[in-house]
């Protein structure tokens, strides 16, 4: 088994996580959200939250997480 | 394109005024500077505002901001300081300042670089009130501030 992939929470989502980050093993999104609580998973799966993959925005549709890929759950910018 | 850009992502108290001056001195040749400071409202209960970053992102899309009110606006320079972590009612949040030739040219890049930090930028954030942390939701105003440029809310 090689190395971890990592997921990073921004905002309320780290609140809802419990941690900023969290070390997942690699795959497919899916498979590593389903090894999520379901309350996180289905916040990070909201349509108004979006990701960045090694930093560069991605969609979530048919991504897969190799060993070493950082990837952030952004929810919306507040003003204020 | 026009002046040169100085971006900064302050993680830790400063001084808007000698920020200022650093950027005056910078630019002497500019006819004219305009600025905006942000800083934490005192009242309504706030004992502090927390502002969080994500570093992959956060300052590239304040440079990229940059590059944009350059490509508009005839301008000699741009300042951009904008903080992240824990603030104190009264402390700053975000200093922006364009040097012109001429005063037009900076008013309006100055507030189209605020509209769009305020809205637009890798930034979360929540209040203290009574020992508790809030996070502030997006609001309708900021999408109608970005409007005014004729964008919309990425």
């Amino acid at each position: 088994m090689g190395g971890a992939a990592r997921l990073v929470f921004l905002g309320r989502l780290a609140d809802l996580a419990g941690v900023g980050e969290q070390a997942v093993l690699p795959g497919p999104l899916a498979d590593v959200l389903a090894g999520l609580a379901p309350a996180l998973a289905e916040a990070l799966l909201a349509p108004r939250i979006r990701l960045a993959l090694n930093g560069a925005l991605v969609a979530p549709v048919g991504l897969v997480l190799a060993e070493g890929d950082e990837l952030a759950f952004l929810p919306p910018v507040s003003g204020g | 394109m026009s002046g040169r850009a100085d971006v900064r992502l302050a993680l830790a108290a400063f001084d808007p005024a000698t920020a200022l001056g650093g950027f005056a001195a910078a630019h002497e040749a500019a006819g004219g500077i305009a600025s905006f400071i942000g800083q934490v409202r005192a009242g309504e209960g706030v004992e502090a505002l927390e502002l969080q970053h994500y570093a992959p992102l956060t300052l590239p899309g304040m440079e990229a901001l940059a590059a944009d009110v350059l490509a508009r606006w005839d301008l000699a320079g741009l300042l951009i300081v904008h903080r992240s972590g824990v603030m104190r009612p009264g402390e700053p949040i975000v200093l922006v300042a364009a040097a012109a030739r001429h005063r037009r040219a900076a008013f309006e890049a100055a507030d189209f670089a605020m509209d769009h930090l305020k809205s637009d930028s890798w930034f979360w954030k929540r209040e203290r009130r009574a020992g508790q942390w809030h996070w502030i939701e997006p609001r309708a105003e900021d999408a109608a501030d970005l409007a005014r440029w004729g964008q919309a809310r990425g």
